[in-house]
């Protein structure tokens, strides 16, 4: 399998170092949980996280908690703290104090589909579907289904540097089709798509919904059906 | 272990697409060395004395010529990203790609080297070994510049930083390629001394794996 050996990068991530600094408020204003979900069904807890970059603190005291099936859109300005959230829940990032807590186990697959597409300029669209699919342990037929589904197969040959920016990130949409995993945490994911690859990113979402799958994704403008909406801008606060 | 493995023919390709790639360094190999006799002097004893060491020094910084781009171009375009999140393990991707490379431009380093062998008036009877010392040498060249790489993946114009951090852990595989062709080229024994070169570079290929993944997974955060 494609995701065999090695220390999981995430099993790190998640606990809080001993000796942390900050002590989050220990008061929850409710604008702070977005709600909470029946218990049974809970896909993951967010406990009183707090993430920094440098000195100034982006976000402290964030608890949700989500359940399978559910999608939460991250709102807030520009270096609100979204894709830093995002980073931490991926693994990617460390995040300054609290605890997430996956339902399935610390080290459940996720798919993270950040700004930059991870497209190479001097491969065919092709050639990277299909090394994503082998990535995935999985044949050259599951990657030519997914460029159909994203609408590329008719751009297979054309190199990485030819494709324009939306081929581009349909391009990237084609790693979430290629392994199903539970949660899905996605950067702008509609950024530089037009109206049609917007609503594909929707029938994605809520395809990956309807089978018990969790998104988070931040999101400027119109958001996902029945998502809930999280607004990170209350939470930030800079440290004189 | 798929995604190694598709991590690994995927690097063998991308190696040689991209404006010449390998070529590059094998071009400055030749070159380098080509400019011995121009410094030290044409004539055979002189050049017998310095021509293998100048061989291997060359070799050694001919290795870090592929290394900036080695972990740079997947920081900067999200691959690692992609990568760090998969659930494949970061020292079997740091260790493919290290490999790939090694393949793709270590090898043709190691084919041209009985030329610049004979060119610095090294016995031209055993260019068989020369080209056997200098497929080890340069993959713990390799091994152990990918380290320098995977720290300076995140530094704009990380070259030199990557030789500063390499050179200096160039040491041992200096002091054992160059006693092996030294003592080949007198008639000696160099047995020995191929064998510390093989121990180095199995040392560093232990070495590299773990040390660049911590370094990518810091250069990510």
């Amino acid at each position: 399998m494609g995701r065999a050996g090695g220390p999981p990068l995430w099993r790190r991530s998640y606990r809080t170092p001993s000796g942390d600094a900050i002590k989050p408020p220990m008061t929850n204003k409710p604008v702070k949980d977005v709600g909470s979900a029946s218990v049974s069904s809970v896909a993951l807890t967010v406990d009183n996280l707090a993430a920094a970059r440098g000195l100034r603190v982006l976000f402290e005291g964030l608890n949700f908690r989500l359940s399978k099936g559910e999608a939460l859109e991250l709102r807030g300005p520009n270096g609100s703290g979204k894709s830093t959230l995002l980073r931490i829940l991926a693994g990617l990032t460390h995040q300054h104090a609290g605890t997430v807590i996956f339902a399935d186990g610390e080290d459940v697959l996720r798919h993270y589909l950040g700004h930059s597409d991870a497209v190479k300029p001097t491969e065919t669209a092709g050639e990277q579907a299909r090394f994503w699919a082998r990535y995935f342990g999985r044949n050259d037929a599951a990657a030519l289904e997914a460029l159909e589904r994203v609408g590329l197969s008719k751009r297979m040959d054309v190199p990485g540097r030819g494709l324009s920016a939306g081929q581009k990130r349909r391009l990237a949409l084609t790693r979430l089709l290629l392994d199903p995993r539970p949660i899905w945490l996605l950067d702008e994911p509609t950024a530089a798509l037009d109206m049609e690859g917007r609503k594909l990113v929707g029938s994605l979402v809520d395809e990956h919904r309807a089978t018990g799958g969790v998104v988070i994704a931040a999101i400027h403008g119109e958001g996902f059906t029945g998502a809930r909406s999280l607004d990170l801008t209350q939470l930030a606060r800079a440290i004189a | 272990m798929s995604g190694v493995v598709s991590v690994f023919s995927r690097e063998l390709r991308l190696a040689w697409s991209g404006g010449g790639g390998p070529a590059l360094p094998v071009g400055f190999f030749a070159a380098a060395s080509s400019l011995t006799p121009f410094a030290v002097s044409p004539d055979a004893q002189t050049l017998g004395i310095a021509g293998p060491g100048v061989t291997w020094i060359a070799l050694a910084l001919a290795s870090l010529l592929p290394m900036e781009r080695l972990f740079q171009a997947d920081l900067e375009d999200g691959t690692l990203d992609a990568y760090a999140g998969s659930g494949v393990s970061m020292e079997g991707t740091a260790a493919a790609k290290t490999l790939a490379h090694w393949i793709a431009t270590g090898i043709p380093l190691a084919v041209i080297a009985p030329l610049i062998w004979i060119m610095l008036l090294g016995p031209p009877e055993i260019s068989w070994l020369v080209v056997a010392v200098s497929a080890l040498g340069s993959a713990g060249f390799f091994f152990i510049g990918s380290i320098g790489a995977a720290l300076a993946a995140g530094v704009r114009r990380g070259g030199l930083l990557i030789a500063l951090v390499a050179l200096p852990l160039y040491t041992p595989l200096m002091i054992f390629g160059a006693s092996t062709l030294n003592l080949a080229a007198e008639g000696g024994e160099w047995g020995p001394p191929l064998m510390l070169t093989a121990a180095a570079t199995l040392f560093s290929a232990v070495i590299s794996p773990i040390a660049s993944a911590m370094a990518l997974r810091a250069a990510i955060d």
